[in-house]
């Protein structure tokens, strides 16, 4: 059974209202999405910045509450949870962020940090707290010593490991991870992706790794969502999506990541213009504006998801009849 | 960093200790003139030579020694009662120091409690906060402290509990806007996924990252308050006489001034000059010093 799952999720902010009352309105950040997350797996979440990524991510963490739609945790709705059912949902979903400088409290010392949601939601004795803490330190790579530090004195690699460590104090089940390499150097960011995936065989951890790296999403995730001003375009299999991306915006984007080997040469698709502003998304296809294959349905009828080869993918392209063979096979 | 040396620490690099006492813009003189000032204001009753309460009619309106009249008895001469000016000088500062520091600790705590809870809370309670903010701003602080002073009347305990809620509202409005940047920050949001509860994100994660802000207001806030506490005594409504405050010595010695008396007043105008600034200049320092945006935390 998938650790979670998420069913039609809507997110609407109401936009900023003008001197005189004029431009109210809504901001749909994130529109009818669902996913599945199994356990032990991983699903990725790409897209450009703006297309709702953070927002699923805060959605999921209960930071914010769905306008629309349903969460489920090991199959109950979220909404429906008492208080020891949301102790629990508390304690079995964490998280890592961005940035490595800002999610770790500046006055307070890593063994402090690590603790905090283990001191919060138990209440271990100190010698127990000690050794987790030394355990943890231990699990992402940095020695015991560590623990009566204070955030400045470490890099943002190291900080990233305290972050994590920090998310597991309570073995939780599922690891939201939001952008956790974007922040960091490129020599470390693999170090972070493979001490998660090592982490994940070792403890059988679910994520939910956001991010707009294609080559760390295909690296890290099982399955693949794509997401477009908060609506998915595409999900599949993360080997399968990445080696055939059906959906236009997704082989945009794959073709705009560097190629794994030098000599490879392909068909490069470059986008024109801007990600629209979300308060007054395009009709029809939201991608059409910007669309390299765009046909005069695509301004009128909004796509829905549909099976092709094995992917599910939102666009017209594929529609019964309409001319878009050749497509999929770039 | 390379990656061979991300795992190992860094080592502790940081200057030693006290090295910043060496630095070139660190408020030497201000802090000693602060030092001395705490100094006296402790050791009042072995440094000064006579009763600052207590004077004799026949040596009244002595001038300082160094002028044809004076005598080393009375270093900074006496006043229309014969008190000596320079033990009144000395018990003032006593006066001064704990009014000053007290009320300033009173408003801190007072306004940066309000301030936080303003700002982290947000909704209603922020709106209430704020209003009442904005309408105590709206009222000026020496005659609202005036009035109080009047309903409550003069004494020292008084006159800090009246300082500390005229001047509250600084800090809850600058440690608000600290909170509202504050609580958006990442640690905080991780706070909330770990279970803390609103309270406990105040004070443990909220509360240590504005303290600097309340410091820095607070060394700025000292001269205002010596001041205004000055202006009370000044004006009848502070520290009741015979205590010696520098406000009640400069309205003593006012009608000096016109017949030649000056040291009944340039002494403790000096003395309150001296304070303010030091605590300003110390001000100044400690913002550049704590100010979570010019430093690296």
């Amino acid at each position: 059974m998938a650790v979670m799952e998420a069913v039609g999720l809507t997110k609407l902010f109401p936009g900023r209202r003008g001197f005189f009352g004029g431009g109210g309105g809504t901001v749909r950040a994130v529109d009818g999405v669902s996913f599945a997350i199994e356990g032990g797996q991983t699903l990725g979440v790409v897209g450009e910045s703006g297309c709702g990524k953070t927002t699923t991510a805060r959605l999921v963490l209960g930071l914010e509450k769905p306008t629309g739609g349903a969460i489920r945790f090991e199959g109950c709705d979220l909404q429906t949870l008492d208080a020891a059912g949301r102790r629990h949902y508390r304690k079995s979903v964490q998280a890592v962020f961005q940035d490595p400088y800002a999610s770790l409290s500046p006055r307070m010392r890593i063994s402090a940090i690590i603790a905090e949601p283990l001191v919060t939601n138990e209440s271990p004795s100190a010698e127990e707290l000690s050794r987790r803490v030394r355990q943890l330190l231990d699990l992402v790579g940095l020695p015991a010593h560590a623990a009566d530090l204070f955030p400045h004195e470490f890099s943002g690699g190291q900080r990233q490991r305290i972050a994590i460590a920090r998310a597991l104090s309570l073995s939780p089940r599922l690891v939201v991870l939001d952008e956790p390499v974007s922040a960091l150097d490129v020599s470390i960011r693999a170090q972070i992706l493979n001490l998660l995936r090592d982490l994940q065989a070792e403890l059988g951890l679910s994520y939910l790794f956001i991010a707009h790296d294609l080559a760390a999403v295909a690296h890290m995730s099982h399955t693949i969502v794509v997401m477009y001003l908060g609506k998915i375009v595409e999900t599949g299999e993360a080997q399968e999506l990445s080696r055939a991306p059906k959906h236009p915006y997704t082989q945009a984007l794959f073709s705009a990541a560097l190629p794994s080997h030098p000599d490879e040469r392909r068909d490069e698709i470059i986008l024109s213009g801007e990600v629209p502003s979300p308060l007054n998304p395009p009709s029809g296809c939201r991608f059409h504006p910007r669309c390299p294959r765009a046909m005069p349905v695509c301004g009128v009828e909004e796509p829905t998801l549909r099976d092709v080869e094995g992917h599910l993918v939102a666009c017209h392209l594929y529609d019964m009849g309409a001319g878009g063979r050749g497509l999929g096979e770039t | 960093m390379s990656t061979t040396t991300e795992t190992s620490l860094l080592a502790a690099q940081l200057p030693s200790r006290f090295s910043f006492v060496r630095s070139r813009d660190f408020p030497l003189i201000p802090l000693l003139i602060l030092g001395i000032i705490a100094f006296v204001a402790v050791f009042a009753d072995l440094l000064a030579p006579h009763d600052p309460q207590v004077g004799s009619l026949a040596a009244r309106f002595h001038p300082p020694f160094w002028l044809a009249g004076g005598s080393t008895d009375y270093l900074l001469g006496t006043d229309q009662l014969g008190r000596d000016v320079l033990s009144r000088l000395i018990f003032g500062a006593r006066v001064s120091m704990v009014v000053g520091f007290t009320a300033v600790i009173f408003a801190g705590v007072v306004g940066t409690t309000l301030g936080i809870i303003s700002g982290y809370l947000g909704g209603w309670v922020d709106q209430v906060i704020m209003r009442v903010v904005d309408a105590w701003l709206a009222l000026p602080a020496l005659s609202f402290a005036i009035f109080l002073a009047a309903i409550v009347g003069p004494s020292e305990m008084n006159i800090v509990i009246i300082l500390g809620l005229v001047f509250w509202t600084r800090y809850a409005r600058i440690v608000r806007g600290e909170v509202l940047s504050l609580k958006e920050r990442e640690f905080v949001r991780l706070a909330i996924v770990a279970g803390c509860s609103k309270w406990t994100i105040m004070r443990r994660h909220i509360l240590p990252n504005v303290v600097n802000s309340a410091i820095v207001l607070a060394s700025l806030m000292l001269g205002v308050v010596i001041i205004a506490e000055a202006s009370l005594s000044f004006l009848g409504v502070g520290v009741p006489p015979p205590k010696p405050a520098w406000g009640v010595m400069l309205s003593d010695g006012k009608q000096g001034l016109m017949v030649g008396y000056w040291w009944l007043t340039v002494f403790p105008g000096c003395c309150i000059m001296l304070m303010v600034l030091s605590s300003n200049l110390l001000g100044d320092w400690l913002r550049v010093k704590l100010d979570p945006q010019l430093r690296q935390l």
